[in-house]
């Protein structure tokens, strides 16, 4: 029990913390030449962040045989959902001045932003039914429905790699370990077993 | 040829409406309306300098030419810590954290090719005896973000002409320094060393095109290009090459290291036009260092005077 508690506060910190250091970063100006820009990627930095740790609680799992990992997925998949709102929130603001015509266009015509915007679309969804509530009605359905997790990091790293201008080293890292951590869902065991069978067979034969 | 160095603008700029103020007065309003907030947003919290470093050896000038319509000058802190120099980095803050390894003496500039005076020039021998003068101009960077600077240099044309370019002399191309031993981010080969980039000659010629040494009244800090760069108001900040050390007039275009790198992206002519978009982003809008919300960009950055230049060109096609 103390064991979950302390898995929970780290959780919490995980999102409280950087959220606390940009409020504070804002207060005392310290944002640099172009504080939007400053905001709209630390955000983005950190919903990344956030959506990996979520994503390596079920390797954690499989790893550790632990199941707090589990148990703290919805905190960590919340402050990753908080941190994407106040990204595309920043965007709407600041980049759009909240024009629906020019948030139209760019989904039209910027390929990362329609990208990024479909991701945060797919992971609408699951906030909503991220309580035990929604979990209870939805039963089976709601681990297919929370699939969507995987499609959504995809979307959200190809974002980033987009539209860098020409060093692409930082989203690389993102997109490499996201891939490293969806490898991990993978059926290992029976590929592995249709791999043995097969060449077995050929053995046989 | 003949090239009259008058008083761009015939109107004082004092009497030109800011473009924030006529252009859209819903955002002027928005902004204002925001305003307590915004205060920290923009940042200009505790040592946001407006003036050079003490150390950079000042600079004298005989003429002092406000040509950026009276907009605001970008405070000097942010200048010179929110630039690219991929010599020294791919972060906006990376030239100013790394560009102390650059030594900026002795330094001449090689100028050969199509000319009839060919040579090179030391950077004091071409400094010292000219009349240098300061020049406020916009700058409008391809990456949508923008500010106003008071540089201190000669016009380009005074500089080039006295190597006197034969008529074989269509284009000038420009090399920045590639030493690694200076520039160690340039060992991750982000871009294709040395940097490069050109000019048709009568863009390099026009009154407006200018050989930039120093920055707010002081020599240019390293970061910002040092000891000598181009300033071409009208075209993106990637065209304003830093740190020259080579200057070859050609007959042919010259290769252009953005340009060569994804030509879809950054054309050969780059000049600033907001009707024209980046693949990948809009060119339409851009944000001014130091305000919340996007301006309109004007074409060729408020410099209507070199449209001349482009004349029965098709700039959607040769962007």
């Amino acid at each position: 029990m103390i064991r979950l508690w302390a898995w929970r506060a780290a959780a919490w910190a995980l999102g409280l913390m950087p959220l606390l250091f940009g409020v504070k970063s804002i207060l005392q100006g310290r944002l640099g030449a172009n504080p939007v820009e400053f905001i709209e990627h630390y955000t983005g930095d950190w919903t990344l962040r956030l959506l990996l740790t979520t994503l390596a609680m079920t390797p954690l799992r499989m790893l550790t045989g632990l199941t707090e990992p589990i148990r703290v997925r919805r905190i960590l998949g919340l402050w990753t959902f908080a941190f994407l709102c106040l990204h595309f929130l920043t965007y709407l603001v600041f980049d759009l001045s909240f024009s629906m015509t020019q948030l139209a266009e760019d989904l039209v015509k910027r390929t990362y932003i329609t990208l990024g915007f479909t991701a945060w679309l797919l992971l609408v969804p699951l906030a909503v039914t991220s309580t035990v509530a929604w979990q209870r009605r939805l039963k089976r359905r709601w681990i297919t429905l929370h699939r969507l997790i995987y499609p959504a990091a995809l979307l959200g790293a190809i974002h980033y790699l987009w539209q860098v201008k020409a060093d692409t080293r930082e989203p690389l890292i993102y997109l490499s370990i996201l891939l490293v951590l969806l490898a991990f869902r993978l059926p290992w065991s029976r590929l592995m077993s249709q791999w043995r069978a097969r060449t077995s067979d050929k053995l046989g034969a | 040829m003949l090239i009259k160095l008058g008083h761009p603008f015939p109107i004082k700029p004092s009497e030109i409406t800011p473009e924030t103020v006529h252009a859209d007065r819903r955002r002027f309003l928005r902004q204002v309306g925001l305003a307590t907030a915004g205060a920290a947003l923009v940042g200009y919290g505790p040592g946001k300098s407006v003036s050079a470093e003490a150390e950079l050896a000042p600079l004298n000038v005989v003429r002092k030419s406000e040509m950026a319509g009276g907009e605001t000058v970008t405070p000097y802190a942010d200048i010179t810590h929110y630039n690219n120099y991929y010599e020294f980095g791919s972060a906006k803050e990376d030239p100013s954290r790394n560009a102390g390894r650059l030594r900026t003496r002795p330094w001449s500039v090689v100028v050969d090719g199509e000319c009839e005076a060919p040579g090179h020039i030391d950077i004091d021998d071409l400094v010292k005896p000219q009349t240098l003068e300061e020049r406020i101009y916009r700058h409008r960077c391809v990456e949508a973000w923008s500010m106003v600077a008071p540089w201190i240099g000669l016009p380009l044309a005074d500089f080039l002409k006295r190597f006197r370019p034969t008529s074989k002399a269509k284009f000038v191309a420009f090399y920045t320094l590639y030493d690694p031993q200076q520039m160690p981010e340039t060992a991750r080969g982000v871009l294709d060393w040395p940097y490069r980039e050109g000019l048709r000659i009568d863009e390099a010629m026009h009154p407006l095109a200018f050989l930039s040494v120093g920055l707010y009244g002081r020599v240019l800090p390293n970061q910002d290009g040092a000891p000598l760069r181009l300033t071409l108001p009208w075209k993106y900040g990637f065209k304003s090459i830093k740190s020259i050390v080579r200057v070859h007039f050609t007959e042919r275009q010259p290769e252009a290291t953005w340009n060569k790198m994804a030509p879809q992206e950054y054309g050969f002519y780059s000049n600033v036009n907001p009707s024209v978009d980046h693949p990948r982003w809009s060119q339409a809008q851009e944000r001014r260092l130091g305000e919340l919300f996007k301006r309109k960009t004007l074409m060729f950055n408020g410099y209507p005077e070199v449209a001349s230049l482009y004349t029965g060109m098709d700039l959607r096609r040769l962007f």
